[in-house]
């Protein structure tokens, strides 16, 4: 004879019991792993936003750095300055991954210490071709901060996310490195961005 | 460059967010870029040729007050040919964090989103429990912009996270190159807001006649803007109402002629601004500006050394400093001059440039506007989706 559990003899209500539960746990299996699907997504799109912000990043960096160091060779500052600027934006254009920030930082304070007075971007501005350098250099130190805290913005709503126990649990990052904020000095010479903050 | 801005609030009904898109908007066409507007619109309610219906607004009750909304199927669907079709660089919404518009598109589209955030309301519990569930759609937007620090501030306490300040534009030309009314010039006063609404002030500002008018009787107060004239004047003397104009609403010209008219311009507003565009419109018709020391003013007004601010709330402060700047033309000349090239920021040819320098940085090496297939997701991940 079959029996069921506790030796008691199969019922039909018994048997579609067991069914109904087992299609529930399925579907529970089911919503689940959907659920955990859509924050996978959530977080590879999260990590495409950081590269990109990051890539947005290292091209306005490099961007300022170069026309700081065209200013600094161009011959329209004094040789203190430019040697002052050559040098910090050298620094920043060679600066290793983990020297980044602070090569990055020195090249904000030299162009701060360069252009502190409205005199000196004026100087630069009557000289041959300085009305677009300046404009240049304006753009580049008004981006930097700009895509600094875009990127710095995704970095955070990444980790916030990171951080959560489902994504931990089923290691849903995947083999992605923490990200990580970029973290500088970035304040623009005044006289060059008169601007609201 | 193209160029999709998303309006949250509808097309027909005039407000500060819509008239900053609206500005935006033609400022970039004549830049040269393809822009398109997406707002919600009376199906009958004629266009500019840059703006697309995306059907009516359904009025909701929503933060304490009605408001007109876009949501539902038929919205998303329109939400997704707008995407579709426009092909755009970069998409602009204005006002994410409120269930309109805004969100849809955020919800609906992938590739580089800018977003303005114009309210800087105060906390509440309510926001942050939508903010957890809008949490998913608004860490799609690459940029954040606040129009003011104030604004960026309450924005980062309750999303955290960091957005650029760039301010309101305004047409600075076409306030300074206004024709002065002889009406409404000669000991003058003006006043622009709702007048039935108590946050714009103008209770505060009444209270303060009565002083100013005993100090320098000749005075008069202008007041332009929607509202009871018999209710505003209740609680002045029989007597004094005869000083007070009311103008009614006034048209974009006439209240350019108005600002350029008076001989001191009061923004007695107690609270609830996050920016304060018409003091910038005041600052550009050279009106020398008394407004209360709200955050956003005090920053509009450079703490204080492009305007003069008064402890808010307070009548005395605000009939002290009004009886002095009547009295003293040469501070006046002072005010205006620096109103006028500390207003020069807020210039459209400013701000523009600044708005266009974020999409710039956020559109490099990324790809265009595409609608999203992860967030209507279930097909795609099947593998059923159609391409």
């Amino acid at each position: 004879m079959v029996t069921g559990p506790r030796g008691r003899p199969w019922r039909a209500g018994y048997a579609s019991a067991v069914t109904a539960t087992l299609i529930w746990i399925l579907v529970a299996l089911i919503a689940i792993g959907l659920y955990l699907s859509w924050t996978a997504g959530r977080l590879d799109r999260l990590h495409a936003r950081i590269d990109a912000a990051r890539a947005a990043l290292d091209a306005q960096l490099l961007r300022r750095a170069s026309v700081a160091q065209e200013l600094a060779t161009a011959g329209v500052l004094d040789p203190a300055a430019s040697i002052v600027l050559y040098e910090a934006a050298h620094g920043a254009r060679q600066a290793e991954e983990e020297h980044r920030e602070i090569a990055e930082s020195e090249l904000s304070q030299a162009l701060r210490a360069v252009f502190a007075e409205a005199q000196q971007v004026e100087g630069v501005r009557e000289a041959h071709g300085g009305e677009e350098a300046v404009r240049e250099l304006a753009e580049a130190v008004r981006r930097v901060p700009m895509a600094r805290r875009f990127h710095n913005d995704a970095v955070r709503a990444a980790r916030a996310l990171r951080r959560h126990r489902k994504v931990r649990w089923f290691r849903l990052a995947g083999h992605a490195p923490f990200p990580m904020a970029f973290e500088m000095d970035d304040e623009a010479p005044a006289a060059l961005v008169e601007r609201v903050s | 460059m193209r160029i999709g801005i998303v309006c949250p609030y509808s097309w027909d009904v005039p407000g500060g967010v819509q008239f900053h898109i609206r500005d935006l908007a033609e400022y970039f066409v004549r830049q040269g870029h393809e822009v398109s507007v997406l707002a919600p619109a009376d199906d009958d309610t004629p266009l500019p040729p840059y703006v697309v219906s995306a059907g009516r607004a359904v009025p909701v009750p929503y933060n304490g007050s009605v408001a007109r909304l876009n949501f539902g199927f038929l919205s998303a669907a329109r939400v997704r040919r707008w995407l579709h079709d426009g092909a755009f660089d970069v998409i602009h919404i204005h006002e994410p964090a409120s269930p309109s518009l805004g969100l849809l598109a955020c919800w609906a589209a992938s590739g580089p989103i800018v977003a303005t955030f114009h309210t800087s309301n105060p906390r509440s519990r309510a926001m942050i429990a939508a903010y957890s569930i809008l949490q998913a759609a608004l860490e799609k937007i690459s940029a954040r912009i606040a129009v003011s620090e104030y604004a960026r501030r309450t924005l980062v306490e309750h999303l955290g996270g960091d957005a650029v300040v760039i301010p309101n534009g305004v047409d600075v030309d076409f306030f300074a190159e206004a024709e002065p009314e002889p009406r409404w010039q000669g000991g003058t006063i003006g006043f622009i807001g709702r007048i039935d609404e108590p946050r714009k002030g103008l209770p505060v500002l009444m209270r303060a006649l009565p002083r100013i008018l005993e100090a320098r009787p000749e005075t008069r107060l202008l007041v332009a803007g929607r509202g009871d004239e018999e209710e505003a004047v209740a609680s002045l003397p029989e007597e004094l109402r005869s000083r007070v104009e009311f103008l009614g609403m006034v048209s974009d010209e006439e209240k350019a002629r108005l600002l350029r008219s008076v001989d001191l311009y009061v923004a007695p507003n107690t609270g609830g601004e996050s920016f304060g565009i018409i003091l910038v419109e005041a600052l550009s018709a050279g009106a020398p500006v008394l407004a209360s020391d709200l955050d956003a003013f005090a920053q509009v007004l450079d703490q204080g050394t492009a305007g003069e601010l008064f402890a808010n709330e307070d009548a005395d402060a605000l009939a002290a400093a009004a009886i002095r700047l009547l009295g003293d033309p040469a501070r006046r000349a002072e005010l205006r001059e620096r109103g006028s090239a500390h207003v020069r920021r807020f210039d459209w040819a400013t701000v523009g440039a600044d708005i266009m320098s974020v999409y710039e940085t956020v559109t490099a090496g990324a790809a265009a506007v595409a609608a999203d297939d992860r967030a209507t997701g279930l097909r795609a991940r099947l593998g059923l989706a159609r391409d």
